[in-house]
């Protein structure tokens, strides 16, 4: 299977991932390798496999509802390249 | 031409959990922004989100009370969009195995009848953090405490079709929630949020139209004038020979007015996949069994209570026990008040009827049931007449007074209900009126009589300067003339 130069830029557009001309063609055929070892993985018959939702055959394990966490704003907020009032700024975003 | 609107709701329900979905932040309102977002809730790398029990139960609870299958093993997926609210660039939610599957609630509508809405289901995901949009210069806010709090998203057929039956829905569910107490209700913080899809088809047409999607409805007001609005944009366009654009909407409640919030080629590319840090979630009987043993007493099961054991009607028994907090300020006036009929009045009357007033909700009321019930046996045992017990509401309710004995007292609103006292007055009143006491007595027709009687109340609540009981007045009255 191939992928298209148009589903590139989509995706792109979407992962938020600035890809430049000369990477598109690269990555034509690089995506369109990985999809063609997907359609190999499709041939094979699944009729009476159940669909897998992890990896791991396991059950996931839950917690009680108890406040375990304490305030680390002024850590956290440390490493963050803007804040104010408690707040993290980020470029203004007014959808 | 002639449409039918075609209308189905997802509303988000805010868990009232004490921590979040997936980390022991806890959710409590109104603290000092991000002091309650842990190094999960920020999405800091190495961390592993760890779900909280307590939502699956409320879930549960939730999937219970409106008759649905349990999800017995259900899937967490990532939804993946970018937006600075919510740090991993995903929504961790539920798309193919929700925790709770179809069911449905069954609405009164106005016209007495009932109508069912079908639940397609409901899953859990996390809520996102806030966004705030005043200048820091020229920079956003953002706060992370409400990101990753608990929130089911119940998703309806789209089975309602009026801005009546969406709001019936609503409200319903909004007592659902809150009985069961797996939300705090609180509409004006945002613990249920209202999306509404509209569209419209032909009279009588089976082929569903293009829908829209207002989103972000916090109110039951605003809900039934987003709908009218946007029904009558439909139709607009739609007579004009246009088409709907298929699109998700905003609507502003103070102005009126909507505006497209997303355009078309960007919507829906979520990207959804199986979230590779939560494993399947597997709720047994036990569980579930447990869950139900925790169920309080429904609206449904309330209303039919409140007729058998107060004997109300139809109606006011569903208007008293569609809000478990209204039901419980019934209850609590009605035991103070020694005549529940008469305090189902004067809650669903005086009391609610200032609520809508003053746009407040039953929680926030000045006065309480216990203070209402005094009020309302004051009433039942002719201490005030029903003139004056408006004027000790009044008092109550601006806190001038704090109980109806005392303000009734300060007042001089007590009735005179002395028997020996109206009788002198009765008799002085008569002394006086020989004439028409003769008529009376010479009329043969009770019904006539009845109607004289009348004549004497005028001069006896002038005698008692307005206050003697009327109802004892009338007693006397006609005792004395009959004899």
């Amino acid at each position: 299977m191939s992928i298209s130069r148009e589903d590139i830029e989509k995706v792109a557009v979407l992962a938020r991932i600035r890809v430049d001309e000369a990477q598109i063609s690269a990555l034509e055929s690089d995506l369109g390798n990985i999809l063609n070892l997907v359609d190999e993985l499709s041939a094979a018959d699944t009729a009476n496999i159940e669909p897998l939702s992890h990896p791991l055959d396991a059950v996931q394990r839950l917690r009680t509802d108890e406040v375990t966490e304490t305030n680390q704003r002024e850590a956290f907020q440390a490493i963050a390249p803007a804040t104010e009032d408690g707040l993290y700024l980020v470029p203004r975003v007014i959808e | 031409m002639q449409w039918d609107i075609v209308i189905g709701l997802e509303i988000h329900v805010q868990l009232a959990t004490k921590t979040k979905i997936f980390s022991g932040s806890s959710t409590a309102f109104g603290a000092e922004p991000n002091t309650q977002a842990s190094a999960v809730d920020l999405a800091m790398p190495g961390t592993l989100p760890v779900p909280n029990e307590q939502a699956f139960r409320y879930a549960v609870m939730f999937g219970l009370a409106v008759n649905a299958e349990i999800g017995r093993r259900s899937v967490f997926d990532r939804k993946n969009y970018f937006y600075p609210d919510l740090p991993k660039g995903y929504q961790t939610t539920q798309l193919d195995h929700p925790i709770v599957g179809p069911g449905y609630v069954d609405i009164d509508l106005a016209d007495g009848s009932t109508k069912r809405v079908r639940i397609h289901h409901a899953h859990l995901e996390e809520d996102a953090g806030k966004s705030l949009h005043e200048d820091f210069h020229g920079m956003t806010g953002i706060d992370l405490n409400r990101a990753g709090t608990p929130l089911i998203e119940v998703v309806t057929e789209p089975d309602m079709n009026s801005a009546e039956e969406a709001v019936a829905f609503a409200k319903k569910l909004h007592g659902l929630v809150s009985s069961l107490g797996i939300c705090d209700g609180d509409m004006s913080q945002g613990s249920l949020r209202f999306d509404v899809n509209i569209s419209l088809k032909p009279k009588g047409s089976n082929e569903l139209g293009t829908r829209t999607e207002t989103k972000n409805l916090n109110s039951f007001r605003f809900m039934e004038q987003a709908i009218a609005h946007e029904v009558e944009r439909q139709m607009d366009i739609l007579e004009d020979g246009g088409r709907i654009i298929q699109e998700t909407r905003l609507y502003n409640g103070e102005r009126g007015e909507s505006r497209s919030m997303r355009s078309k080629e960007e919507a829906n590319d979520y990207r959804y996949f199986p979230c590779p840090d939560l494993l399947p979630v597997v709720i047994d009987d036990d569980f579930i069994e447990g869950a139900r043993k925790l169920l309080p007493e429904l609206p449904d099961e309330r209303k039919a209570r409140f007729k058998e054991q107060y004997g109300l009607n139809d109606y006011d028994a569903r208007l008293l026990s569609d809000d478990a907090r209204m039901a419980a300020f019934f209850e609590e006036t009605a035991s103070h008040g020694k005549d529940a009929k008469l305090a189902a009045n004067w809650v669903l009357g005086e009391f609610s009827a200032r609520l809508n007033a003053e746009d407040k909700t039953v929680v926030q009321a000045p006065i309480t049931g216990a203070q209402l019930g005094q009020l309302v046996a004051r009433i039942a045992d002719n201490t005030v007449s029903s003139s004056g017990a408006k004027k000790v509401f009044e008092a109550l309710w601006s806190g001038s007074g704090d109980n109806a004995d005392a303000v009734i007292e300060a007042q001089g609103l007590k009735q005179v209900s002395d028997t020996g006292a109206l009788e002198a007055m009765v008799d002085e009143v008569l002394a006086g009126m020989p004439d028409q006491v003769a008529q009376y007595q010479e009329e043969g027709d009770p019904k006539k009589q009845k109607k004289m009687l009348g004549g004497f109340m005028g001069p006896l609540m002038k005698a008692s300067k307005g206050q003697g009981n009327p109802k004892l007045f009338n007693e006397i009255l006609v005792r004395k003339l009959g004899g």
